[in-house]
Parts: C-alpha cells; structure tokens; sequence
C-alpha cells in the first residue's frame, strides 16, 4: 500500500489539488486574487516536494513506471505550470472561472504525467486523451472571442483525427507483434513490413502532437486564437511531455528499428525546421510568431532525438528545460501586453523600450535564448543537442540545422529591433505589471541566465540516465 | 599571473555600470575598468616576458582548469602564448580608447557601456580559452553587443547594417561550429581541448572537410573574400567606439582563430588549401585597395582598408611559414591599433563638422590641428611608413611570403606590395583634401581635441610607435608561438 502511494505520489499530489480546487468551487468560492495565490502556493509546493521522497518503480504488472529521469520530467513540467500560474496572473484574476480553468489544466497535467509514466499503449493513449481533451477546453477560455471557440474547435477535430490514427496504430501493433506493452514489444519487433506501417501510424501520431511539419497545420491557428495562458501551456508543457514519451518510445520501445527510424526522423526535422523558420519570417501577429518559431524549435529537438544515446536524453530534457524557462517568459511578456493594451503585433512593439525596460529586457533575454546565443542558456541547450545528433557523423544534418539557426536568429532579431531600435511615435504605454509577474519573470530571467552557465545542472540531468 | 582575472575584471565593470544611477558615474566606472583591464594586460605581458627569458618550456603558460560540463569532456581551460598576449595588448588599449572617445555618448549610457564592456569581455575570454567550446562560446557572447551597439546607436542605415552584420556573422560561427563538431567526434575520447587535440593527429579526411568549415567560418569574422560585404556597411553604421572594436578586436578575432584552431589543429588540412586561402587573401587585398579609392564617405574608405588590411592577416597565415604567420599577428595588432585610431579621428571630425564626405571637408588642419596631426599619423601609418606599425608588418608578412620561390607564391606576393601604392593614393587624397586648402564656409570656428579624445589618441598612437620604432618586442613575442605552429606544419609530409 504505502508503495502504491508512493511510486505514483506526484499522480496522487496532483489530484489532490484538484478535489481541493473542486471542493473550492462547490463550497462558497473565493476571491480570485486569493484564490490564485493559493493555486500558486499549491503549485509551488508540488514543485518542490516533487524532489524528495520519490520511489522508482512499476506499478499494476508494467503498466505504469517511474524512474529518475521520469521523475525529474515531471518536475519540469510541474515548474512550468507553476511558472504558468505566475506569469499570466493578470489574465487569470480577471477570468471568470479560475478554479475551472486550474481544474482542467491540472487534469491535463495529471494525463501527461501518466502519459511519460506509461508502460503500455492503451495506458499512453488514455493519458493521451487526458493530456489533449482539458487543453481543447482551456483554449476556448476567452469566452467572449469568436476565435477562440474556433481554436478550441480545431484542436478537437485535430486530435480526435491523430487519436484515430493513433488507435489504428496501436491495433495493427498487435496485430503485427500480439502484444501492447513496452516490456515484450521490443522483443517481438522484426522489422516486417507490417510492423514498420504500424509504427509508421504511431509515429504520425505522434507527429501530430509535437506538430512536426507536415502535421503543424493545427498549431497556428490554435496558437493564435486560445488564450495566452493556454497557448503557453499548449507549446511549451505540451509539447514538453510529448517529446519525452516520443523519446522513451523510440529508443526503448522501437530502439531495434533504429535505422528506420533515423532517417524518418532526420527530415522530418529537416523539414520542421525549415519550414517552421520560414513561416516564422513573416508572421505579424506575435502569437503566430512564437507558434511557428515553436515549431521550428521542436525541429532542434528532433535532432537531439535522432542521437539514440543517453547524451540525447539528457540533451533534450535539458533543452525541454530551457525552453520552459525562455518560451514561457516570451509568451508571458506578450500576454502582458496584450492582456492590458490588446495589441499582439510586432509593429506595436515598436519603441517598447523606452516605456518598458524591465518587459523589453526578459524578451530580449527570452529571444535571444531562443535563438540560441550566449550566455543564454539556448545557446548550450541547442548546441548539446546538435553535438549530440553529430555523434551519427552525420555532417549535412548538422550543417543544415547549424544553417536553420541563422534564419531564426533573423526573426528572433525582427522582434529585437522592433522593442529597442525602432521609433515610434505611439509606444505602448507603461504596463503595470502584477508582482505574480513580474515574480515568475525574475525566476524565467534566472533560469535563462544560469542554467546554462551552471554545468551541474546539465550534469544532474546526464547522472539520472 | 592569473588569467581569470582577465574575465572577472570586465565583469565586475559590467554589474558595477548596471548599477551606477548617472550618467557621469557610469562612464568613470567604466574608465575605472578599462585602466584595471589595460594594466592587467602589461602585468600579463611582463609576466609572460619572464617566464620566456626563464625559458619556460610549457607551450601554453599560466594554465588554469576549471570542470565546466564534465560529460562532455569540457572544461574551463584557460592558458596563453605570445600570440594571445599580442591579442590581449592590443584589446587592451582599443577598450580604453573607445571608453574615453565615447565619453559624450549621451543617448542610454549606461546600456552603452554595458555592452562596451561586455564586448571585451568576449574578446579576453576568446583570446584565453584552450577548449573549442569556451572558445566559441565567448565568440558567440560578443553577438548580441555588436548587434545592439550599431542598432541603437548607430546612424545611417543602422537596422540593415546591424542584422547584416549579426546574420553573416552567425554564419560564420555555424559554419565553425560544424567544424567544432567534426573535430571533437574525430579523436577516439571526445575532447574540445585543443592541448590535447593538438597532441594527436586528426584524421585527414576529417581535415579535408572540417578545415575548411573552421577557416571560412572564422574568416567571415575577419572579412575573408568574398564574405566581406558585412564589414562596410557594419563599420560605417556603427558608432564611434563600436566601429573601433569591430575593425580593432572583433576582426582579430576570425584571424586568431584561423591561426590557433584552424591551422594548428589541422596542419595538413592548411597545407592542402593554402594556395585557395592564398589567392583569396590576394584578391582582398587588391579588391579592398580599389574599393577604397572609390569611397568618399570616410569611414567607409577605412572599413573597404581594412578589408584589405586583414587581407594581408590571412595571406601571411595562408603562406604557412615561421616569419608570414609572425607578420600575420603582428599585422593584427598593427591593424588593430591603427584602425580604431582612424576610427576614433573620424568619429572626431564628423561630431565637429556632421560630415563624413571628404569633399565636403577642407582646410581643417587649421581649426583643429591635433585631430588632424593624429589623422596624418594614422594614414601614414596605414600606408606603410617605416616608423609606424603598419610598415612592420606589411614587411614581415612579405619577407615571410617571398621565402616560398614557387611562382604563384611571387605573384600573390608582388600584387600584394603593389596594393601599397594603390593604399597611398586614396590615403594622400582624403588627407589632402580633408586638411589642406582653403577652409569651407561654416568649419571656422570648430574646436579641437577635448582631453579625452586626445587621451584616447595618445594612447593608440603610442601604441603604433612602439611598434613601429621596436618591433623586436612584438616580434619576441610571437615568432616562438608560430614556430611551434611551424613545427607542426612541418610534420605533415
């Protein structure tokens, strides 16, 4: 009993969270100012406690395992969603339904947290479910804009199409091999060729998830029409959890396939790259910006995936982290903006710096991390991952992808010259940021700045392995 | 003597702006810094004369590791030779002169000197570094000031000029990042350590490929034909002190690294494509030459010199002998000095007379005759007169050059001399014209050097003279560094 508590203790936290956000919202309600600031106290409990006492093990004949990098996943993500509770504090107090939308974005926490702990594809692809149906709610928060229903209406159709293709996927896995579980898949793979279709669906679905070109054509208009907070959640915590398992997956479950799996996933990061870049160069809106900036970011991680060694493990979940920390800060910086002045263009931008130093410096940091230049921390996450995806000797990949960085260095350095170096005669006016903010703006800056000049944090992620 | 403090020291100056309230207090801190990092950099020199006249016969001196990524087998490892020395003198004195010449900047002076510094501390760390990947990483680090420094305080077509020169110079740094790559997975333990990688041989097909990667690669940052282009538009949009530390440290950057990473490590990779690099350098040279003749706008003429000027960096490396690689540093150095110096008289004349077209200037000689004194110091400098800097260099690089008897080693060598009189005719000019004749209506009462501007102009000319009238110093200095280069060389039959 007390091992069954423990193994799934961040699985049972979460969930407490919840009956207790519930109960909130049965009972009397609160406040939302202080509503939040307890979600954020819960959160950041959940955070810390996600570092002490952690068991590993399975649980229910395989179905579900922990171990330490799983537990130190889940401690990412869990940051992220604290972070997220921070930084779009100004939305969230003025939403009408925060415990709801706390409620529905723990559930889909709770699903990717089973989801990178699952140990046999109906379990994946129920955590699965649990991860995307809560996010299809939470982008139709803006309950007032006509656009964010059709956002919430496109990511329904989008991921109940990839769970279709998923399901088949699965079916004909067992078709091909007569098992489901992670444990004897590997030692049924042959490489027949209905083995490979099967795995080929599994991929796409995956595919689907990270919007890997040319699965991406969800992601910028679900980016653009959801709620900042969600768009947040969706690109950053998302795609996290979903590049963990699709890891996990390829190199314990499909690691004998590995020279089918190579060349599928060198271009399809080839391509990801280049095409999430281009689309990037021209995006006004600056939510469609980071959504396909987004992509191309998950191009990068593709990269690090293709190593099939430990150093790639290590490389993407360090990457993963940067990108929480720089991806939810630039995000963060927009949604202040927009949250006070309605304006999501890169044009409004213009002249930010004079009225807004403290906002124009974390997304000059948070962009540049992006983009991956030092000493930001992007610079040793996108550099680890390259070197780590070199190790095939594969030069044309790396060279493509070291070529890929320059272009977004051009966008990221769009948005740059905008914020410091253009005039404007009407700049944004002075923008009161919440303490909460700029609080989770600090730790983003923090974190941008010395994850990667701290190299024991690069080597605690390399000893779990 | 130890060398961490050429990292901390810029860094220190860098929070202790950010945390200064005015203006006036900003600029003293960052004077304050920039005597700290000039006087580090003599100690270190002196230091490092020592150990030499002790005959020290450690390659690389003042060793210091630090774990930095241990699972990649990185680490923080720092140590110098007399090329880095040279390197380090001469970042030196250009971050005291741009301190002083930018002391009006009034426009966010603090972020200015922030990035100032910050620049610097890229440059001292890259001269420093004895891992590929700290190494690249302070090449990296100096992006973000170049690109805002000419952005926001630049003039003219400052945005296009800024992303041009951010943009190419990613380039580069991709292209040696490839090449990084290729070196590190090339050696059976995976190392970024270039003492180590030095020790063993690289693969020679690995050098086919990756010796290029790294020599293009740091050549965009030193203005290689025919990736050059960004290095007009970058110096002439740039302001003052930002022109200075681009043509004065950030190009020696791309030479140094040639020289330390390209050719060191790959010394049969360098031997197969000397005569290309050769034939490039030349065509710089010659190219840079005529190109400044047509200029009008001052700093342009000077940014289109120094791309011939670096030409000779890379055509003394690309001759592959003890005394071209020696002219090749000591050219760095010349270059260096002299062109922050023309830099910084430029910047002079155009706060004064709000123009950089030297037909629009005439007779100042008159109302402004130390800023002009110093500018014909300079063009004689940057033409080749025995006594300045420039002359030894040019020289030892030729004397180096002419040792090989083969004819397209005579050709390049010749064509290269004959860019000097090319280089005295548009000198001459623009000076004549700038100084002599009558003065234009409206320059008569122009004022003449403040003291720090004359500060910083001392400083640099003092500098150039040193050279020029001892060059055995210089030369000391580096000709035992590039005979351990050599040697290396050699071994490849």
């Amino acid at each position: 009993m007390n091992e069954f508590l423990m193994i799934m203790k961040s699985e049972w936290l979460i969930t407490a969270i919840i009956f207790l956000l519930l109960l909130i919202k049965l009972g009397k309600g609160m406040k939302n100012g202080s509503l939040l600031l307890l979600v954020q106290v819960l959160l950041l409990l959940n955070f810390i406690t996600g570092f002490f006492f952690n068991k590993e093990g399975s649980l229910f004949d395989g179905m579900y395992h922990t171990s330490s990098v799983i537990i130190f996943q889940k401690n990412i993500l869990s940051l992220g969603v604290y972070l997220i509770s921070l930084l779009f504090a100004d939305w969230l107090k003025k939403s009408e339904h925060l415990p709801e939308f706390f409620i529905l974005l723990l559930s889909a926490l709770l699903g990717m947290f089973f989801m990178i702990s699952s140990g046999n594809l109906l379990m994946f692809f129920l955590s699965l479910e649990l991860a995307t149906i809560p996010v299809a709610a939470m982008a139709n928060f803006d309950l007032g804009k006509k656009i964010s229903s059709e956002a919430a209406m496109k990511m329904i159709l989008s991921s109940a199409f990839s769970s279709g293709i998923l399901l088949f996927g699965i079916s004909l896995v067992y078709g091909a091999t007569g098992t489901i579980s992670f444990v004897t898949l590997p030692t049924q793979l042959n490489g027949s060729t209905l083995q490979i279709l099967a795995f080929v669906f599994l991929f796409a679905a995956f595919a689907f998830k990270l919007s890997i070109v040319p699965f991406h054509l969800w992601t910028a208009d679900v980016y653009e029409g959801a709620p900042m907070a969600t768009t947040a959640f969706l690109s950053v915590i998302s795609k996290g959890s979903i590049a963990f398992i699709f890891m996990s997956a390829l190199y314990k479950v499909f690691g004998s396939m590995n020279e089918i799996w190579y060349n599928m996933v060198m271009i399809l990061s080839i391509a990801t790259m280049i095409i999430g870049n281009l689309f990037a160069l021209r995006q006004q809106n600056i939510k469609r910006f980071l959504a396909f900036s987004s992509i191309a970011q998950v191009g990068f991680i593709l990269v690090g995936i293709s190593s099939s060694s430990t150093e790639g493990v290590s490389s993407v979940v360090y990457f993963v982290l940067i990108y929480v920390f720089s991806n939810l800060a630039a995000f963060a910086v927009a949604a202040s903006i927009s949250s006070q002045t309605g304006k999501e263009k890169v044009d409004d931008y213009k002249g930010l710096y004079k009225t807004n130093p403290f906002l124009s410096w974390v997304l000059a940091l948070a962009l540049f991390s992006l983009a991956g230049i030092p000493p930001t921390a992007g610079f040793f996450g996108k550099l680890f991952l390259l070197t780590a995806g070199a190790s095939k000797a594969n030069y044309m990949f790396i060279t493509v992808a070291a070529l890929n960085m320059i272009v977004s260095l051009y966008y990221y350095l769009r948005v740059i010259r905008a914020v410091f170096m253009d005039k404007n005669e009407q700049p944004i006016e002075k923008i009161n940021t919440d303490p909460a903010t700029k609080l989770g703006l600090v730790i983003c800056g923090a974190g941008i700045v010395l994850t990667g000049l701290l190299s024991w944090i690069y080597d605690y992620i390399q000893s779990l392995n | 003597m130890n060398l961490l403090l050429l990292i901390l020291v810029p860094l220190l100056t860098a929070t202790a702006i950010l945390l200064m309230r005015n203006a006036s207090q900003v600029k003293w801190v960052a004077l304050t810094g920039a005597t700290a990092q000039l006087i580090l950099a003599f100690v270190l020199f002196f230091a490092f004369r020592k150990e030499q006249a002790a005959g020290n016969p450690l390659q690389m001196l003042f060793q210091q590791q630090y774990n930095w990524f241990p699972s990649w087998h990185i680490s923080f490892h720092l140590g110098v030779d007399g090329i880095s020395v040279a390197m380090i003198l001469l970042t030196a004195f250009v971050v005291i002169a741009g301190v002083l010449v930018s002391w009006n900047v009034a426009r966010m002076t603090k972020e200015f000197y922030f990035l100032l510094i910050l620049l610097s501390l890229g440059a001292y760390g890259f001269f420093i570094s004895l891992d590929l990947f700290v190494l690249f990483f302070f090449l990296e680090i100096a992006v973000i000031p170049k690109y805002l420094l000419i952005g926001i305080w630049g003039n003219g077509k400052k945005e296009y000029s800024a992303n041009k020169l951010a943009l190419m110079l990613m380039g580069g740094s991709a292209l040696v990042l490839v090449g990084l790559l290729g070196v590190y997975f090339s050696t059976p333990e995976h190392t970024f350590d270039l003492l180590k990688l030095s020790d063993i041989q690289i693969p020679p097909e690995v050098q086919k490929i990756c010796f290029p990667l790294l020599f293009v690669g740091f050549g965009v940052f030193t203005a290689i034909f025919p990736l050059h282009t960004w290095v007009p538009d970058g110096h002439s949009s740039a302001p003052t002190a930002g022109s200075m530390f681009l043509a004065g440290i950030s190009m020696k950057l791309g030479g140094y690294g040639c020289l330390r990473v390209a050719v060191f490590l790959m010394p049969q990779g360098a031997k197969e494509y000397s005569t290309i690099i050769i034939v490039l350098s030349t065509i710089a040279i010659l190219y840079g030459a005529f190109a400044t003749m047509m200029q009008k706008d001052l700093k342009y003429m000077n940014a289109y010199s120094s791309v011939s000027h670096c030409g000779f960096v890379l055509l003394g490396i690309g001759m592959l002998t003890k005394v071209s690689m020696t002219g090749a540093v000591m050219q760095m150095v010349s270059h260096g000095l002299m062109t922050a110096l023309f830099f910084a008289v430029i910047g002079m004349i155009y706060e004064r007379t709000h123009t950089r077209q030297v037909n629009e200037m005439g007779g100042l000689l008159k109302v402004m005759p130390f800023i002009i004194t110093i500018l014909f110091i300079v063009g004689l400098c940057s033409l080749g007169l025995p006594g300045l800097s420039g002359f030894v260099a040019e020289m030892t690089v030729f004397m180096g050059s002419w040792q090989h008897p083969d004819p397209l080693h005579r050709i390049a060598t010749i064509a290269a001399c004959l860019s000097i009189v090319v280089t005295a005719v548009y000198i001459l000019r623009a000076i004549g014209q700038t100084a002599m004749g009558p003065i234009k209506a409206g320059y008569e009462n122009l004022s003449d050097a403040t003291w720090n501007e004359k500060l910083a102009a001392i400083i640099l000319v003092i500098g150039i003279v040193a050279i020029g009238t001892a060059p055995f110093w210089l030369n000391d200095l580096v000709s035992p560094a590039s005979q351990l280069i050599l040697e290396k060389i050699q071994l490849v039959q």
